[in-house]
């Protein structure tokens, strides 16, 4: 025991310790040592910064099976949208072929500018709220929109009309935020792992819906250049390289279907525009299941040859379809 | 709870929430037409250091006359019912109240001290009535906006995760804004409400209307029976339990509340009401602080500023005012900053000046100006940045030209296609006018290794560019772009410009308001 301590400092003598107290506080010491020491053990490291495996998604297969018997592109002339979708998705062999009921589909616009629908800078609200509803109709269990914009996304979505368009039609737009993306294997030729907005990857359906219009770099942004929107990242690199990365895009994401806007197409000043002068109307929907033949159908919208735009004849090379769009079935109608 | 300390709490959580409500509905998705700058707008110090700088009392800022009349007859009810910055204090300082009545005696005796928020006002208002606007430093509306708008909240959207931009937003110096707000908020621990009574240059201004009052505490010296429970409850520092100082007194209603004889009430002197002090200044401490404010002003004026000398890195948001107007303007309150949807608006630390402490500027690496957006200035609460329609902003009939914040530049020795031989023109893409700023050469080049290679090579048409940012923002070269906006060039100038046939239209002292 301890002796009481005294009222002087100065006097006061340290206890004695017993041989109960000084095991107990020996054997409480030798804990808090062994413990470090397994502590130590367990966080060494002869590298710098731990580095876990890093989770690598890849893209689903969104295509449904070909039908030879069926056009492989159909071209819709007319002025009323949700008709002109109808039409060409018709032709294709109906809705019915490529949405199952219960299907998440998700559908890709593109919304890249703060632009209004009259500037043809982002897909029309019109064929967007009609693939929507199409869709709904369908039976399709969820539709999402999505969008990875180079403006805020928000003011994108509002001033594009296409956020109203998907609330009136019955889906529910998805912005992708900063944790949204997660690490897609693109398996490219330049493009190699990029983050990539994960609702591509929770759905079962991609809907492409991209909008004709001039760019300065590229010639033309089609169908194949509309794929810019589902990764993040550094995507301003992808300039230095733009065909390969076009074409390594259109590889990794095959979508079930392609409903191509052309009914407003922006002339020049693209992929921005801004002017209503260099808007023209060309009252045309395309539904394809060949992207690269879409793209090559499209360029006569912007009066440019095949050769004037490299990433088709390279991705005929890789596969992704045919850029002699004229042997393949396609069919032409009017509606309205 | 009852009485008028009831009625006083009720108020101040009713202004409370609705200050809260506001800075929620302050975000960019959330903006709805709220008034979110009215806390701002009713804060007569704002009112007052505007009207000294530019001789008008701007819109809004005649809403702070709702206060300042009232506090003629009633005394300063501001500080303890509205304002959300006393408010916050003074449920600190309950929290951290004294047990021990002789300690809270102590610290609630009437000191000195209190007289700096008196000499800190005759500052900023010299500092005002010489054209430069400071009283957003102190002025606890602007420094309770600006430090929740530029630490406090993106801290708290940072730890939980979320963020009010794609990413999480980042603000320059934000955490010496924040910094300033938790010693105001734990300096309650030492003395209770030690900002409110020795600080504040609002208090001051209210507690100086206040020597007038007619209605104020009162103290029936019959009834009083000097147990001094009303000092104990005290948050202003007021003396209640002898001549009451009315100046300090916050009508926080404690005091009426502890008495235990009945002795205190508001309104009216009795027949055997005590009587008041009168404001604790000494006539001669104020000449000599104002003197030294006249000499300070024509100081900060003679240091190089933007003032003086065009600074390429102090962009101003699109609808400000030429500079000097600017800072006559400018409460550095940081509800600009707030709705901006790409952060690219940011707190000045000296790039502006030390007269320009903490007032926007554009950083083209955090954001860019989008281009249809004028939010800044309709929010901007004291017109520092002109509310401008969007058509105003880009250009549109009847405007005949657009808002310039400044004008881009290439840096060939780092951009791709010039220096490095490799395809890019991300700036051209980007670029929002309507025919591009921003345009390209195609030259066919044999590089290094023998290689022929076709480039487009990008040039700036300065009469186009509206600086706006978005090239800088987007350039892939990241730390330091290839492109980069400077402010020659921008509307708000006469003088920063560097093309002839920019100057047509400009009168001396006038914005550019693009109308021919």
């Amino acid at each position: 025991m301890a002796r009481r301590s005294t009222t002087n400092p100065v006097l006061e003598t340290e206890p004695l310790l017993s041989r109960r107290a000084f095991l107990g506080r020996a054997a409480g010491l030798t804990g808090v040592a062994a413990g470090l020491a397994v502590g130590g053990y367990v966080v060494y490291s002869d590298q710098p910064i731990r580095q876990g495996a890093v989770q690598v998604a890849r893209f689903k297969d969104f295509r449904v099976a070909p039908d030879p018997l069926r056009p492989v592109m159909a071209v819709v002339r007319g002025t009323r949208v949700e008709a002109m979708v109808q039409e060409s998705v018709g032709k294709l062999g109906g809705v019915a072929r490529f949405i199952q009921r219960g299907d998440r589909v998700l559908l890709k616009p593109n919304v890249g500018w703060d632009r209004q629908p009259e500037q043809a800078a982002n897909t029309g609200p019109e064929l967007v709220e009609a693939m929507v509803r199409i869709c709904r109709e369908a039976g399709a269990a969820s539709v999402w929109v999505t969008d990875v914009s180079l403006n805020d996304p928000r003011r994108c979505f509002a001033r594009s009309g296409i956020e109203a368009a998907t609330v009136a039609g019955g889906g529910q737009v998805r912005l992708p935020g900063r944790d949204d993306f997660v690490a897609t294997e693109m398996g490219g030729k330049v493009l190699k792992v990029w983050p990539v907005a994960r609702f591509f990857h929770e759905v079962d359906k991609v809907i492409n819906l991209p909008i004709v219009k001039h760019h300065s770099l590229s010639g033309c942004t089609l169908a194949m250049k509309n794929w810019y929107g589902v990764i993040g990242g550094q995507r301003n690199r992808l300039h230095q390289s733009i065909h390969d990365s076009i074409v390594d895009l259109a590889a990794a994401v095959r979508p079930t279907l392609t409903v191509m806007d052309a009914t407003r197409v922006l002339k020049r000043n693209g992929p921005t525009g801004g002017n209503p002068a260099d808007v023209a109307r060309e009252e045309t929907i395309i539904a394809s299941l060949d992207e690269v033949a879409l793209d090559s159908f499209c360029l006569s919208f912007l009066d440019l040859a095949p050769e004037a735009v490299p990433f088709l004849a390279l991705a005929e090379a890789r596969g992704l379809g045919k850029v002699a769009w004229r042997d393949l079935n396609v069919v032409r109608s009017q509606v309205g | 709870m009852g009485g008028l300390r009831g009625v006083r709490r009720i108020y101040a959580a009713f202004f409370l929430g609705l200050f809260g409500f506001l800075l929620w509905a302050g975000e960019f998705e959330r903006l709805k037409g709220f008034e979110v700058g009215l806390f701002l707008q009713l804060d007569p110090l704002t009112a007052l250091g505007g009207f000294l700088t530019s001789h008008t009392l701007y819109k809004g800022l005649a809403l702070a006359l709702l206060i300042l009349i009232p506090t003629l007859f009633l005394g300063r009810f501001f500080c303890s019912w509205i304002c959300p910055l006393g408010i916050v204090n003074q449920v600190l300082s309950h929290i951290f109240h004294r047990r021990r009545a002789v300690e809270s005696w102590e610290e609630n005796r009437y000191r000195p001290v209190y007289r700096v928020k008196y000499y800190l006002l005759v500052v900023l208002l010299v500092f005002a009535g010489l054209g430069s606007l400071q009283t957003g430093l102190l002025d606890p509306i602007a420094l309770i906006y600006r430090s929740f708008t530029l630490s406090l909240l993106p801290a708290v959207d940072r730890a939980g995760g979320g963020g009010w931009f794609a990413l999480p937003a980042v603000f320059h110096g934000g955490v010496l804004i924040g910094g300033v707000l938790l010693a105001i908020l734990l300096a309650n621990r030492l003395i209770t409400r030690f900002w409110c009574r020795a600080l504040c240059p609002l208090g001051a201004l209210l507690g100086w209307c206040a020597q007038w009052s007619l209605w104020r505490i009162r103290r029936d010296v019959d009834r009083c029976n000097q147990c001094k429970q009303c000092l104990r409850a005290c948050q202003g520092a007021a003396d209640p339990d002898g001549a009451l100082r009315h100046t300090e007194c916050h009508l926080c209603m404690n005091c009426i509340e502890a008495c235990g004889t009945q002795a205190l009430h508001y309104g009216l002197a009795g027949s055997r009401s005590s009587i008041g002090r009168p404001l604790d200044l000494n006539r001669r401490r104020v000449v000599e602080v104002a003197l030294a404010a006249v000499v300070a002003v024509p100081m900060t004026r003679s240091t190089l500023s933007p003032r003086s000398t065009p600074t390429p890195e102090v962009i101003r948001p699109p609808g400000s005012l030429p500079e000097a107007q600017f800072l006559a303007r400018c409460i550095k309150c940081g509800l600009c900053m707030r709705v901006c949807p790409t952060n690219v608006l940011q707190p000045a630390l000296l790039e502006a000046g030390f007269e320009g402490l903490w007032t926007p500027l554009l950083m083209n690496a955090v954001g860019y100006c989008e281009h249809h957006c004028v939010l800044c200035g309709q929010v901007c609460p004291t017109a520092a940045i002109r509310p401008l329609s969007v058509a105003e902003k880009v250009g549109a009939p009847p405007f005949t030209k657009p808002v310039r914040l400044g004008t881009a530049f290439f840096d060939r020795g780092r951009c791709l296609p010039w220096a490095m031989d490799v395809p890019c023109i991300v700036c051209e893409e980007t670029c929002p006018t309507s025919p591009k700023a921003i345009w390209y050469e195609t030259v066919a080049i044999t590089s290094r290794d023998g290689r022929k290679v076709t480039l487009k090579r990008p040039f700036v048409q300065p009469e186009l560019c509206i600086g706006c940012g978005i090239c800088e923002n987007k350039c892939p070269v990241t730390d330091l772009a290839a492109i980069r906006v400077s402010s020659v060039g921008e509307s708000r100038s006469g003088d920063n410009r560097m093309l002839l046939n920019q100057q047509s239209g400009w009168i001396e002292g006038t914005i550019d308001t693009g109308l021919g």
